[in-house]
């Protein structure tokens, strides 16, 4: 493990910061970044009780109680708080159908043939600058193991947490699903305010087997910064999924509405023939919040099929990009890709920006790209007004019914999450 | 209840309206009439708070209020409902639950609770049955992809779950055929009592042989020149528009 680091190391410090996103932030100082923060509190938690009260009043706020979670809707939570688990529940139950949900580090310790197989296969640490970096210092993160023909019976969940000032948090994610597989699983991401803009880089890595299903979720709030631009969370964040046997599937679904500066690109790779990549996003930015984040689709196999789906909602003075690659290789006869790309502008001074790439190599490919791009009418917020619904309320509705076709993908709990994460990171966007 | 008076109003500086009174009470059906271009969109846009529109001059009383100084949400909470000539389509947002905020915003301004889901369901059937229209258009994105004669019914529709003091139909029988202004005409009719007032503005008489007004207006130049009862629309229908607007322009010079 030593080994595969210092590499990582050795290679990063090759590379350069890339430049291309369109995106604008000053230069991190990369000797600045605590690479490690364990949390403050001295001696192990034994369980959730003992955690810090103050992230528990965040799950609050979001109408998502752990306790009450974990009791009625079975959500099994692996609770990362500053680089170190603090509480893995459900491991037992699961245990039993021989699913393995753990921490990244426990799963090095305890299954280390799993791990080394795996880790970086799809995302390799060479991949970029980000992931070398994440690569040489991952602290910890989460590590799922479905195995063969095993429906896993609940939505696995964990909550990232920035905490420490100056952290950098660089968490790392492994999902393997082996073949007749399924297994649907939740990322939700919460920092509470810090002035000083902080760095997170992860590496979320997915390998979908034959005929097996890996659903993934985020919902990403972080601390996108004052009205000012001042502070924030640098999320630069390296996501790949491989469908690796034939009829595999993988679905990305995200919701950010958090974050100074998002570059994000939840990627599939159709190698198995009939496999499927869908990508469904919302993508919220206000105030100087900065986004540039879309999918790659790498059509490998034959009769490959993808779906596209991105809404960017823009407010304030942000600059919300989509940026997406779909290419279908020169094997991949019959590859399918429908692309939408739609942009809701709210206000006068923010933007929205579309960065199709199609690569076609072969002449049996079909890929279709649609983009729209509107404004909240005033026709449609006095349509409202006349109602009796003010204008503040008029937009979320408008807003949410524009992102419908994304949230409508989120399990239940989440979406209803989103929604409310929507609607109060709008607020004020109305003037 | 609606008490007019001596109403001047501006688009882009332009003077549209150029001095209208009118009273009207509970339970009269009033219908305003008048050829293309002689303000009565206008009129009800400045009625509904529209932004654009300028009010220069004169003021308007609605249920004893200072109309023009509500916002347009409040004069809607107040009980003024106005059906678009032209409903706006919004993707994405259900008929059902968009007609649910607008009942419940109403709801909590007059200090009431929210109607719970049983309640709501059933008034929604109610006023279903009353304006003839079906379940299906409801589930769908409110106007959009909808018919024409769809959306003027969905705006009865919105009128019968709001249930206003005022409703003004703007041209609410363009643009639909003899059926469907049939059912519209219906729905409307069966929403007329003795505490709630209705102001039509359309351009032909034929919705009048559906409702029959109380009173008849003629707005021509931004001015109301002639009222009258319904006997007045017939002889517009027979006469056409010139023999007032010839008067009122020889009036003028």
């Amino acid at each position: 493990m030593l080994q595969w680091r210092l590499k990582a190391f050795a290679h990063w410090l090759k590379l350069e910061e890339p430049k291309w996103p369109n995106v604008t932030y000053p230069p991190i100082n990369y000797q600045d970044i605590i690479y490690y923060a364990a949390p403050k509190k001295k001696e192990q938690l034994n369980s959730l009780d003992e955690v810090d009260p103050e992230l528990l009043l965040t799950f609050d706020k979001l109408g998502i109680s752990l306790n009450e979670q974990k009791r009625l809707t079975g959500v099994a939570v692996d609770v990362v708080m500053d680089s170190v688990s603090i509480a893995t529940s459900f491991k037992e139950q699961l245990s039993e159908i021989g699913v393995i949900f753990c921490s990244i580090s426990e799963a090095i310790q305890k299954h280390p043939e799993l791990v080394k197989k795996y880790l970086g296969s799809v995302v390799p640490m060479t991949d970029n600058y980000f992931s070398a970096l994440n690569s040489a210092v991952f602290t910890d993160g989460s590590f799922c193991y479905i195995p063969k023909g095993v429906r896993c019976p609940m939505e696995l969940s964990t909550y990232f947490r920035i905490n420490a000032e100056n952290s950098g948090q660089f968490e790392r994610t492994l999902i393997i699903a082996e073949e007749e597989s399924y297994v649907s699983y939740l990322e939700g991401c919460t920092a509470p305010m810090r002035d000083e803009n902080q760095l997170h880089a992860a590496v979320v890595e997915l390998v979908a087997m034959r005929k097996a299903e890996i659903k993934y979720s985020t919902v990403q709030n972080w601390y996108p910064g004052d009205k000012e631009g001042k502070g924030g969370i640098y999320n630069f964040v390296t996501k790949r999924g491989i469908c690796a046997g034939d009829h595999a599937k993988i679905s990305w679904t995200q919701v950010e509405t958090g974050s100074a500066v998002t570059w994000k690109y939840p990627s599939v790779i159709l190698k198995g023939d009939y496999s499927i990549g869908e990508f469904y996003s919302v993508a919220f930015t206000n105030n100087y919040q900065q986004a540039d984040t879309g999918t790659k689709m790498i059509h490998l196999g034959k009769n490959t099929r993808s779906r596209i789906v991105a809404k960017g909602i823009s407010a304030g003075k942000s600059q919300n990009s989509y940026r997406g690659l779909v290419r279908a290789g020169k094997g991949a006869l019959n590859a399918r890709n429908f692309s939408q790309c739609d942009s809701l502008l709210l206000g006068d001074q923010c933007g929205a920006h579309t960065f199709p790439y199609i690569e076609v190599k072969n002449k049996t490919a079909i890929i279709e790209h649609e983009a729209t791009t509107s404004k909240i009418g005033e026709d449609q917020l006095f349509y409202c007004k006349q109602r009796g619904i003010d204008a503040e309320t008029a937009v979320a509705m408008i807003v949410n019914g524009f992102a419908k076709e994304v949230m409508n993908q989120l399990p239940m709990e989440f979406a209803i999450e989103a929604q409310k994460l929507l609607a109060i990171s709008m607020e004020g966007s109305v003037g | 209840m609606l008490s007019i008076k001596n109403i001047h109003a501006n688009i882009d500086g332009k003077q549209i309206l150029k001095g209208i009174n009118l009273e009207i009470k509970a339970g009269e059906v009033h219908a305003i009439m008048g050829p293309n271009g002689s303000g009565k969109s206008t009129l009800s846009s400045v009625l509904a708070g529209r932004e654009e529109y300028e009010v220069t001059e004169g003021e308007v009383k609605f249920l004893g209020k200072d109309l023009l100084s509500l916002p347009a949400e409040d004069r809607a909470r107040e009980g003024l409902f106005l059906a678009f000539q032209y409903p706006v389509e919004i993707p994405g947002v259900s008929t059902t639950n968009f007609i649910k905020a607008a009942v419940n915003e109403k709801r909590k301004y007059l200090g009431q609770d929210p109607l719970d889901a049983v309640s709501f369901l059933k008034m929604m059937k109610e006023k279903m049955a009353m304006v003839e229209i079906n379940q299906s258009l409801l589930s769908r994105s409110i106007n959009e992809g909808f018919s024409g004669g769809e959306k003027k019914r969905n705006e009865v529709f919105q009128m019968a779950m709001l249930e206003p003091k005022l409703a003004i139909l703007d041209e609410t029988d363009s643009g639909l055929d003899i059926d469907a202004l049939r059912i519209v005409a219906n729905g409307i009719n069966k929403l007329r009592s003795s505490d709630r007032a209705i102001l039509l503005i359309t351009h032909y008489q034929r919705l009048l042989d559906y409702i029959q007004p109380d009173f008849v207006h003629v707005l021509y130049k931004g001015k109301i020149v002639k009222s009258g009862t319904k006997e007045l629309a017939l002889e517009l229908e027979e006469r056409g528009y010139d023999f007032i607007t010839e008067a009122a322009d020889m009036a003028n010079l």
